[in-house]
């Protein structure tokens, strides 16, 4: 490895920290619940392993629990967790043609928005943010399973704002350099949120894929009209 | 059983993520279809932060969105996203202990 993707790996597992932060008290909660929910600590590693999807993997908690079969908690998971192909759909056209095609397997929300917030996106960047987030959410469900007693709940809140205060800080950059990133971002809040209203039932999953798709073709209609 | 869920799981969740890197390098797609995707983050990033920050404690909608304020603000002057990440934690555990 030469030194320029040695630093640029460092630079990726870096830019993991503040998801890392935000990720840590989230996977300790999953870990708990998990054990709650009758899982072994080894099955609720393997989940956090080999499914790595946060909101899906509590949902399947609450299934698990309910007796459902293992092709309906799949079929939710599916449609939660669709979100990640418009994401890699996103994230292949950034990166160069020659990355391997395994590094979409690191997509997660959180990573896909600070892989997006690159300049010049390179494979090994992203391969250091993934080591970093990968082993945080791995860890953090290590613990929770493990230590699953006393985890002073206020503290896990108040973290779990640190995730969401991340993709504010990704955003604000944008947003200051254009109002059109603002007008598709306060759009597609107010989608995923509003169509919970209008569509009672609909899972968040769908919402916020459908958030994204006419939310982001509005900025490409005025982006457009601007051209 | 619950093995057999994790594997079902496991493939509904990352086949999606590998298949447009499979698929789609290659193609030239047209500039509209790039305007498009370029907007994705800031869409998803809209769509992560509005409802989830109002849930951050379920019967307190206001708590999150107040952090979620400051955050913004230091986000505006700051340039790492260390520092909102920081006052958005310290914020939200204020706000819970003292109210």
């Amino acid at each position: 490895m030469n030194h320029d993707s040695r630093s640029e790996i460092l630079r990726g597992a870096r830019a993991g920290i503040p998801i890392a932060i935000g990720y840590v008290p989230i996977a300790i909660a999953f870990g708990i619940l998990a054990k709650q929910a009758g899982l072994r600590a080894g099955q609720a590693l393997a989940m956090s392993a080999f499914v790595y999807a946060g909101a899906s993997q509590f949902a399947s908690l609450s299934l698990i629990a309910g007796s459902a079969s293992p092709i309906a908690i799949a079929f939710a998971t599916l449609v939660l967790n669709f979100r990640h192909f418009l994401m890699s759909a996103s994230l292949a056209q950034k990166l160069p043609p020659h990355a391997s095609s395994a590094i979409g397997l690191g997509v997660t929300d959180e990573t896909f928005v600070v892989a997006m917030a690159e300049e010049r996106l390179t494979p090994v960047f992203f391969l250091g943010l993934n080591v970093t987030v990968y082993l945080s959410w791995s860890t953090g469900t290590i613990i929770g399973a493990v230590f699953s007693t006393f985890i002073p709940q206020v503290l896990a809140r108040g973290m779990s704002v640190g995730l969401y205060a991340m993709f504010i800080a990704i955003l604000v950059p944008g947003a200051r350099k254009s109002w059109v990133i603002l007008v598709v971002a306060a759009i597609g809040g107010l989608l995923t949120w509003g169509l919970a209203f209008v569509f009672p039932g609909l899972p968040y999953g769908w919402r916020i894929v459908i958030a994204i798709l006419a939310a982001s073709a509005v900025g490409a209609a005025i982006r457009k009209a601007d051209a | 059983m619950i093995w057999i869920t994790i594997a079902a799981m496991s493939v509904v969740t990352f086949v999606p993520r590998l298949i447009p890197f499979l698929l789609g390098r290659n193609l030239a797609l047209p500039p509209w279809v790039r305007r498009w995707l370029a907007f994705f983050p800031a869409a998803a990033l809209g769509g992560l932060i509005f409802p989830g920050i109002l849930s951050v404690v379920p019967d307190k909608p206001w708590l999150g969105l107040a952090a979620g304020a400051c955050a913004a603000a230091v986000a505006w002057k700051a340039r790492n996203s260390i520092f909102p990440v920081l006052v958005g934690i310290g914020v939200a555990v204020a706000l819970e202990v003292f109210f």
